[in-house]
């Protein structure tokens, strides 16, 4: 295939489709498919049948079209008519909304969705620009929507110097959360001496609350693999990887094909699009690790040991997989990289803020009327995605904190809503940008029990090698839990504090390094929690039991002892 | 090889390129606590007790695996390392059940020395207290998982000098533990040679020879430096079916 | 979504396949390596499609991978005992999967392990005695909209309560002869 196959490609595509008169596209990403979207999408199908109109309508299962919590969804496309959404459809609706909508033209009031509220002008779709719009299991959906256009453009008319300057250019940062420069690690891994050099996207999301990554390859995963492929061009691979968390076996499945799809056509492999470049891209299945995100310990994975990290330097871009050069993005890094092509550098950096550019895709979810997939231009206020794109705290809550990170990250209070995304303002709150995970918590929940939920968390997910991370998590896990259940005293908190700073400046890898974060961070916003719960034995959002006596102190215990009123004494005696 | 310098606790020193800037303090003669590190065996980076300031670096770096470089910076005793590796100690003591007086090792222990050295006279962190069990299965020498601090020394010497590869780690975590084979009693494992080299670079009481009662172990690192300094020396080669 | 396969261990057959014991799910392992060259770099690569033909891996299992890579063994466990996928112990015959992740935490899916632990005596990682459930936790489905999410036979359930969960698990042992296939 070359470029005029491509083309005529996207043309033959985009004719069949504007044969149909109506088009029913039906969310079929996994929360949508847990709500019903499969029952959904055979109504309508059988119903389609059943009045005889497969010729003109068509059914298409696409990727995640956002509003996740008000599912299933389904856009109607009709000729000459605005996209209508249709929420928390039924297959009654669904039947429904064939006879009514689609032969008679008149909408279905009752589960119409419409499209001016906040949740989506609020918006700004680039990476998720063809989600949920184009079947995820078809080549030429994405080719008629421009795809490999970009990757066709980069090999005739740019050289790999070319590419980089372009994504320096462009100001793009590293999605996965620490927001390293990409153009500059592409140059530096094209630059480096190597006889092989390797690409490899991580998709190995393991924020527990995040799912961005799983939706782009889900619904676009060719997205990812031209991103990858133009990646591969600009620093000098011929071989890829894309890693796959284990959890995700969907993805994996769709990417798999995606690969093949691509293969068939001359898109990857060898001799890309009747150029000299050859690449090709392999899948691999994590199994289950949240620490096979650090890029080192995804490389021992990727190698099939155990997922252990091993120090910087040398950096990967220098001695990667197999010793050889290697390039790591995130998933969602390299679904920029397209666009970014395709429009060019200026109009990628005109969205966004001065250092932060472009936009972020957030899983908006926990104490928030809508949650689902949104993406966002950098530089909006937290207040912004909670109350407007998010629809503000359902059954009368109070925002009380929006926690950003996961378990590498911090929770930020209702005093910095106005603070605008962008990695370096979330850092001075004492969080982090993160792969995208956005909890919003309202006054029932406890900070100390969530802080203590990520601790659990890190205490699992800890590799075991070097020493901060292997015990220390443990031993934070157990202050925070003596906090919550009772038993703590004024100097755990301070034996706490102190702890969480050496295990922040002396762990190995960012996973030790970064899991004091979410203690540090409420201990800087909601230290009044903290002290409740020592001092005065009192949980203030209730979620905390308190049913322990604190240990060695023994005026304290018995006074303790007498308010708890259960006389019964417990916890250890050292 | 060219010679780099650099700046070590405000003072001028040169040193080799390529050099471990842990191998150069020792050659200065400034002593850096270390556990997982044994000359002779490739580096792990695990323990973190030989951690350093680096003017520059907003992180501190572990000496063993970090190279010299021209114009560095390098703090080794600030009161902040101090505090760290004191910290570090006390995470090592309450993780597993080190009780001295009964140890088999008591007054030859490495674990024991750095914590006389540094000055760790208590443990402020709640003893974990595991239950683990103790592997007399083998004939000549014991495992007890209790003395464990899994620096992995005896993982690295039976990979990369002994060859055989008998033990690895289990698990991950505060629940690793160290394995011979399909985590199945030392004394069947198919792969063990019996050379003793594990229980020779074991810094603490987790591998001893049976028979030995408390404080009677103590350990030679020698053969290892024997072994490594043949091997690089060797100036002919047998050619094949000679041997 | 992340069910582990439950497969139950199948009668072994006597008709050939490069195992000694002529089980044709070596077959499935022995097309792995092929694909991957016996290359040692595929190790969890043919992990992951033993525990998919045998539902766990078992010893005797480890020490074929073991042999085919030309991997020691305790490398072969040590791998297999890191990541949380694999499985050393049979599976029960249900399985149920609790998402731990933050939005379910913050909408209460703790107390749905616990109403679990309360009704059948699991933990999460154990099986009934009688090996007809297996309970687990998972770190994040992914499925956050709709927490608190459970996955029960490979088929994810959003919005759960205790209550729910709890009927859904008994009606599906009551009547578990034969077992119904979900999702």
């Amino acid at each position: 295939m070359n470029r005029a196959d491509l083309e005529n490609m996207a043309q033959r595509e985009q004719e069949r489709q504007q044969g149909f008169r109506c088009r029913l596209l039906c969310c079929a990403s996994t929360p949508c498919l847990s709500s019903g979207g499969t029952a959904v999408a055979d109504a309508l199908q059988d119903e389609i049948a059943r009045r005889e109109l497969n010729a003109e309508v068509q059914v298409v299962s696409t990727g995640c079209m956002g509003p996740c919590s008000r599912g299933p969804v389904v856009t109607v496309q009709r000729q000459g008519e605005p996209d209508l959404l249709y929420e928390n459809v039924t297959p009654d609706a669904a039947r429904r909304i064939v006879q009514q909508h689609v032969q008679g033209g008149e909408p279905v009031q009752e589960h119409l969705l419409p499209l001016d509220i906040p949740f989506f002008t609020k918006q700004h779709k680039v990476v998720l620009s063809n989600s949920g719009l184009i079947d995820p299991e078809r080549l030429e959906d994405y080719v008629a929507r421009g795809g490999y256009s970009a990757l066709a453009f980069a090999l005739r008319e740019m050289t790999p110097e070319e590419v980089c300057a372009e994504i320096i250019r462009s100001g793009l940062r590293g999605r996965g959360g620490a927001g390293y420069p990409t153009g500059l690690k592409w140059d530096l891994v094209r630059k480096a001496p190597g006889a092989r050099k390797f690409v490899v996207a991580n998709g190995d999301e393991g924020d527990p609350g995040a799912y961005m990554d799983r939706t782009l390859m889900e619904s676009d995963p060719h997205r990812v693999l031209e991103g990858m492929a133009i990646a591969g061009y600009a620093v000098g691979a011929e071989q890829g990887y894309i890693y796959v968390r284990g959890e995700y076996p969907i993805a994996a499945k769709r990417l798999e094909r995606a690969i093949r799809a691509a293969e068939r056509r001359g898109l990857l492999g060898s001799r890309i699009l009747d150029s000299n470049f050859n690449f090709r891209i392999d899948v691999r299945i994590g199994a289950g690790a949240f620490v096979c995100g650090e890029e080192t310990a995804l490389m021992a994975s990727i190698m099939g040991r155990r997922g252990q990290p091993v120090p910087r330097p040398p950096y990967p871009a220098q001695r990667g997989l197999w010793g050889m050069p290697t390039l790591i993005n995130n998933v969602e890094t390299l679904g920029n990289v397209a666009p970014i092509i395709t429009h060019g550098a200026d109009w990628f950096a005109g969205i966004g803020t001065e250092k932060s550019k472009g936009t972020k895709i957030f899983a908006l979810a926990g104490k928030v009327a809508t949650t689902g997939l949104i993406e966002v231009p950098m530089g909006i206020t937290l207040r912004e995605i909670v109350f407007d794109i998010g629809g503000g705290i359902p059954d009368g809550g109070t925002f009380k904190a929006a926690q950003t990170g996961g378990p590498s990250g911090g929770c930020i209070p209702a005093q910095f809503l106005d603070t605008p995304v962008d990695y370096e303002s979330l850092r001075a709150l004492g969080s982090i940008m993160g792969s995208g995970g956005l909890i919003v918590m309202d006054d029932r929940s406890c900070m100390v029990d969530v802080a203590k939920f990520f601790m659990e968390f890190c205490m699992d997910e800890s590799c075991g090698k070097c020493v901060p991370c292997r015990v220390g998590t443990v031993e934070m896990y157990e202050l925070l839990r003596r906090i919550t259940d009772g038993s703590a005293t004024p100097a755990d908190l301070a034996t706490l504090e102190e702890l969480c700073v050496m295990v922040q400046e002396t762990s190995l890898c960012g996973l030790g390094q970064s899991a004091p974060n979410p203690v540090l961070s409420t201990l800087r916003y909601f230290r009044d929690e903290y002290e409740a719960h020592i001092r005065e034995r009192r949980c203030p959002a209730g979620v905390c039991s308190l049913d322990q006596v604190p240990v060695l102190e023994w005026p304290d215990r018995l006074h303790a002892q007498a308010l708890a009123g259960n006389g019964s004494i417990s916890g250890e005696v050292n | 090889m060219s010679v780099v310098t650099l700046t070590v606790n405000d003072e001028l020193v040169s040193a080799q390129e390529g050099q471990s800037l842990l191998s150069l303090l020792e050659e200065l003669g400034i002593q850096i606590p270390t556990l997982c590190h044994l000359e002779g065996l490739s580096e792990r980076g695990g323990c973190r007790l030989c951690l350093v300031e680096v003017e520059g670096s907003n992180r501190l770096l572990a000496s063993c695996v970090t190279p010299v470089q021209e114009g560095m910076v390098v703090r080794t005793h600030s009161d902040r390392l101090l505090k760290y590796r004191r910290m570090i100690l006390e995470l090592l003591f309450a993780e597993r059940n080190h009780v001295c007086a009964v140890c088999v090792m008591n007054g030859h222990c490495e674990l024991q020395d750095q914590a006389v050295n540094l000055g760790m006279d208590h443990v402020r962190y709640p003893y974990l207290n595991p239950d683990l069990p103790v592997d007399a299965s083998h004939e000549r020498f014991v495992l007890d998982h209790n003395r464990c601090i899994l620096c992995t020394r005896c993982v690295r010497v039976c990979d990369e000098i002994e060859g055989a590869h008998v033990w690895d780690v289990m698990g991950r975590g505060v629940n690793s533990r160290i394995i011979a084979d399909l985590n199945q009693p030392w004394g069947t494992s198919q792969s063990c040679t019996s050379c003793g080299k594990c229980v020779q670079v074991c810094p603490t009481g987790a591998l001893t020879t049976r028979g030995v009662t408390v404080a009677e172990m103590e350990k030679q690192h020698d053969f290892l430096r024997w072994i490594l300094d043949g091997r690089n020396k060797k100036q002919w080669h047998y050619p094949a079916g000679e041997q | 979504m992340a069910a582990r396969p439950t497969a139950k261990r199948s009668p072994r057959r006597d008709d050939g396949g490069e195992h000694p014991s002529g089980d044709p799910r070596f077959k499935l392992i022995d097309r792995t390596l092929k694909r991957f060259q016996y290359q040692q770099d595929a190790l969890i690569e043919v992990l992951h499609t033993a525990q998919e033909a045998f539902g766990f891996l078992e010893e005797d299992l480890l020490i074929y991978v073991a042999r085919q890579l030309k991997l020691p063994l305790s490398w072969v466990y040590g791998v297999a005992t890191f990541y949380h996928f694999f499985s050393l112990k049979p599976q029960g015959e249900h399985t149920c999967i609790v998402c731990m992740g933050t939005a379910c935490y913050v909408k209460r899916a703790a107390e749905i392990v616990a109403s679990l632990q309360a009704e059948f005596g699991v933990e999460p990682g154990q099986t009934t005695p009688d090996g007809k459930l297996s309970v687990a936790t998972a770190r994040c489905l992914g499925s956050c909209g709709l927490a608190p999410v459970i996955v029960v036979d490979g088929e994810v359930l959003g919005r759960e309560t205790p209550e729910t969960t709890l009927s859904r698990l008994k009606a599906l042992l009551d009547t578990s002869q034969p077992e119904p296939m979900a999702g």
